[in-house]
């Protein structure tokens, strides 16, 4: 399996994403957001980061960087496009999936561990993934996920939340929330589900002694749903 | 402008300063000449009150690569693998604009380490602030927090470490001290020397803005009512330039056209041009015309003196240009060739074609003043008899609680939840526990890290507590597994100028440098920052130390949270029942005198290095060092984090319960181990002669003292997790 990593200046996961998508199989390039063509991919990453530092509105500098055309196209032909907390942030600019994404509820930037249910498995994403409830990783400022009542029943009637926070146990309540996103939503599809954006970052849950290890069960799933 | 002696003071010279360079100049200065004088013999750059003092530190050692004098210290890890280092303070500006003081404070620490060619993999901090109670406390740890946050996110290095407290002697006067490791390959290190003549001088990264001008010399004075007024000498940080500038720069580094690399810190263009061509026994000649500029009409006094962000200068080989301009093209950066080096020995400054500059190199260097400061010994304060009645109503669980609830004791998460921890995807041990750890990317290898300072034992004997705080650091870079192998310094103090002050200084490096020498932890980096005083009023003396050891295996790191039920747990060294100093006596007895513990080197390096001994024979479940508030608060907080119990038992000393668990005598450790393996880690204690006590076994969820008083784990957990969160309104 192919996959392509975008490296935006001010991308910081990149180099993350590239470790945990070779260890599980992946034949992973890197490709600089200045490119226009990607190369041939069954799998395209727009990594978490600073995309241009982000001093506008996180994401809207590198929806509109040069690579960014290839990358809509390939995902409006069905290609798979996975963006992690920045890669989340960018592609909400892009339009490819609904709603924005606003600074957390408490003002703060928080890096923890957190639990997220996966809401639907009908998806390559997250078919066949042997739990209903995973083990993340967040690390970020602007991961209030928000958007109208209208965008919402729309989402919510095409089953495009893909996970949402929860306790170990799944239960899915206020107290799990870590920053305010509207219905605990953690990462959302587009509608056909070929494009995910989500907050939290398996590439660090990819060893037990790093944060945790329910990454790998993400990744190995993954290519498996790709092959 | 006209100079004369009154705008050399208000430079911040001394009078008789300004006599010495009117005598080596063998002329008056005119005030770009002056500028660069006050920023280069200033306190901060010119280090003229510690120098005499600092000398006597220990720096070498058989993994010491670099020592002090370059951008960072470098220790050998082996396999061609090296560790750039250093702590840096940020005091000043942190306290006049929290978040950018802070926030640059971590830009400038990066740089320092990315400019020697290591690729930053860690980040730490000490921070310290005045009461909870005094009204500037609590935005003022949020503008920081927010700050260092801030930078070092967004740069990708995770934050895996630090160090907060409270004290009033902060009050007026913050510390903000940043620490970062930094990884190269021992054959690819970055040196600050020039070398060979007529090679291009190029200025790369940010462009030079009227920010932060006389930082330095700010930064080496006491404040006073003005200090509002000081905010213009605060830089303002961009850590997206600095990202751009550490890929562009590593980009660079790969080929071979550097031959010197210096990034522009305290006093700008000033400082890092004439180091440069200090250390290279060379001039250089620059064009001032062709520095990029971010406002017009800039002076070349003040392109000079501008402490703008995320630059750096670059001595590259000639015909090296158009090959170097591509990779900061690329990173959209500015490059621009703006002089050579020379053979004058001279820094020659041109502006609109006409020489503004002229200053020999060895008058502003190694004819920078040095001062042997007069310093006052301090006597070693007698100790306390503590009265039983002032004891015997107190309860052991109610003291527990107040203590796991004081500020410099409780969970700290609220800050460490804020620095990205985990960013790089190497780091296997997070910020609470007793130091940081981060795995050498791609191999077995992991490194340690960890900051300490303990300010009220150095205030109340500095030479004591000198040793204390770097055995503080051995210890707890022990506790993960880890073996030490060097430290950074960051020596924070009030005004050299008062004798007190300056022996508090004095006495304080010389017991830094007797540990340090003793344990064979050397000292190959850091930074001093005096001046920490309002008015007539000092900060207790607080030199942090950074330590770092190395862990072979990453898969033999130890944690400390308690692991198994029925596990014993152990004591590590002997406990006197010194109470003097300590958090107990501090704050539940409201005693401040009387003498810290006192430190033994020998059992120091015995106890810890035997623990090494036990950890490598795979016998050690868990371990943390106790530190403040005692054992009780050690065995606690392993028990909170492990979510474990303990049912502890008092060995019958002469001492009693109270001085027993919350004494803070130095080189003692809480172990864990398997009730199978007791024998075997008896017989190594016993055979290397350390003292152990039986403490107790772990059980499920309460802490049980000599059967007679309990409290619950999730009691506790709340005492030790609130107080933060409450006093932020979270």
């Amino acid at each position: 399996m192919k996959s392509s990593v975008i490296t935006f200046p001010g991308s910081n996961c990149d180099r993350d994403m590239d470790v945990a998508l070779k260890k599980f199989g992946f034949k992973n390039k890197m490709v600089w957001h200045a490119d226009t063509e990607l190369p041939k991919s069954d799998l395209v990453v727009l990594p978490g980061g600073f995309s241009y530092g982000d001093y506008l509105r996180c994401g809207s500098m590198a929806s509109k960087s040069k690579i960014m055309k290839s990358v809509i196209n390939f995902a409006n032909s069905g290609g798979m496009v996975m963006g992690i907390c920045n890669g989340f942030q960018i592609l909400v600019e892009t339009g490819l999936v609904p709603g924005v994404l606003l600074r957390n509820k408490y003002l703060e930037f928080i890096c923890k561990n957190v639990f997220v249910k996966i809401n639907d498995k009908q998806n390559k994403y997250f078919k066949n993934v042997s739990s209903e409830v995973l083990e993340f990783h967040i690390a970020h400022n602007e991961g209030n996920y928000f958007c109208t009542d209208n965008q919402l029943k729309e989402i919510e009637d095409n089953n495009q939340i893909a996970i949402k926070y929860c306790d170990e146990n799944g239960k899915i309540e206020d107290e799990f929330n870590p920053n305010g996103s509207i219905k605990n939503i953690a990462g959302i599809f587009n509608r056909e589900k070929n494009v995910l954006g989500m907050m939290p970052h398996p590439e660090r849950m990819i060893d037990k002694c790093l944060s945790g290890d329910d990454g790998s069960l993400f990744f190995k799933n993954l290519i498996n749903n790709l092959k | 402008m006209i100079v004369n002696e009154q705008v050399a003071v208000d430079h911040g010279l001394k009078k008789d300063e300004y006599a010495k360079i009117c005598e080596l100049l063998k002329r008056t200065p005119n005030i770009t000449e002056l500028g660069i004088f006050s920023a280069m013999w200033n306190e901060h750059c010119s280090y003229k009150s510690s120098k005499l003092h600092l000398k006597k530190l220990p720096t070498k050692g058989k993994k010491v690569i670099q020592g002090p004098g370059e951008n960072a210290g470098v220790i050998d890890i082996e396999d061609n693998d090296a560790i750039v280092f250093k702590i840096e303070s940020h005091n000043h500006p942190s306290f006049i604009e929290p978040y950018q003081g802070a926030a640059t404070g971590v830009g400038g620490i990066m740089r320092d380490v990315f400019t020697m060619g290591a690729r930053p993999i860690a980040n730490l901090n000490s921070i310290h602030f005045g009461s909870p109670q005094h009204k500037k406390t609590k935005n003022l740890l949020r503008g920081v927090v927010h700050g260092i946050g801030g930078y070092g996110n967004c740069m990708g290095v995770p934050t895996i470490a630090g160090q907060t407290s409270f004290d009033s002697s902060y009050n007026g006067n913050i510390l903000v001290n940043a620490m970062t490791l930094g990884l190269v390959k021992k054959n690819k290190i970055f040196y600050s020397k020039a070398a060979g003549l007529n090679k291009p001088v190029i200025y790369v990264g940010s462009k030079t803005g009227r920010d932060g001008i006389h930082g330095a010399s700010m930064a080496s004075a006491s404040f006073d009512e003005k200090i509002e007024e000081k905010k213009p000498t605060v830089q303002v940080g961009d850590p997206f330039t600095e990202k751009l500038l550490l890929e562009a720069c590593l980009e660079l580094m790969a080929g071979d056209s550097i031959i010197a690399i210096q990034d522009m810190g305290a006093a700008g263009l000033t400082s890092s041009s004439i180091e440069m061509a200090s250390k290279g026994d060379l001039g250089i000649e620059i064009n001032l015309n062709k520095v990029p500029c971010r406002e017009t009409k800039m002076t070349p006094y003040e392109i000079m003196l501008s402490e703008s962000q995320e630059r750096m200068l670059i001595v590259l080989e000639n015909g090296k240009e158009e090959q170097a301009k591509k990779i900061f093209d690329k990173w959209n950066l500015d490059f621009a060739v703006i002089g050579k080096t020379t053979k004058s020995k001279k820094i020659e400054l041109y502006f609109d074609e006409e020489k503004v500059v002229d200053i020999p190199v060895n008058t502003l260097v190694e004819n920078s003043p040095m001062y042997d400061r007069k310093w006052k010994k301090a006597k070693l304060p007698k100790k306390n008899k503590i009265k039983k009645e002032d004891i015997k109503h107190l309860k052991i669980i109610d003291v527990l609680k107040k203590i796991l609830a004081n500020p410099n004791i409780c969970s700290k998460e609220w800050i460490w939840q804020q620095y990205d921890h985990t960013v790089m995807g190497d780091t296997i041990q997070k910020p609470g526990g007793d130091a940081g750890v981060v795995r050498v990317h791609g191999t077995d290898k992991a490194i340690a890290a960890s900051v300490d300072s303990s300010a009220v034992y150095c205030w109340a004997h500095p030479l004591t507590g000198g040793k204390q705080v770097v055995c503080e650091s051995f210890r707890n870079l022990i506790s993960v597994g880890s073996k030490p192998i060097a430290i950074t310094n960051c020596l924070n103090f009030g005004s050299p100028e008062n004798e007190e002050n300056m022996g508090e200084f004095v006495e304080c490096v010389q017991g830094i440098g007797e540990a340090s020498d003793y344990l064979k932890f050397p000292v190959v980096s850091g930074n001093v920052s005096f001046y920490n005083q309002t008015k007539e009023e000092g900060i207790k003396p607080t030199p942090a130390i950074g330590g770092v050891g190395l862990i072979k295996d990453y898969k033999k790191m130890i944690t400390m949270e308690f692991k198994e039920v029925d596990n014993l747990v152990l004591v590590i060294g002997k406990t006197e029942g010194h109470i003097d100093q300590s958090l107990f006596a501090r704050t539940i007895l409201d005693e401040k005198n009387g003498p810290p513990p006192e430190v033994n080197l020998f059992n120091e390096k015995n106890n810890g290095e035997t623990l090494l001994k036990l950890i490598d024979n795979n016998l050690i479940k868990s371990a943390h060092d106790v530190s403040l508030g005692g054992i009780i608060t050690a065995v606690a907080k392993m028990c909170i984090k492990g979510e474990k119990g303990i049912n502890i038992k008092k060995p019958k000393y002469l001492i009693n319960e109270i001085e027993y668990f919350f004494a803070e005598d130095q080189s003692r450790y809480i172990i864990e181990i398997n009730k199978k393996d007791f024998k075997k880690v008896a017989d190594i204690l016993n055979k290397n002669a350390v003292h152990y006590d039986e403490l107790g076994t772990i059980t499920e969820n309460e802490l049980y003292i000599n059967d007679k008083t309990k409290v619950t784990i999730d009691e506790l957990s709340t005492s030790n997790k609130s107080w933060l969160n409450n006093y932020m309104g979270k």
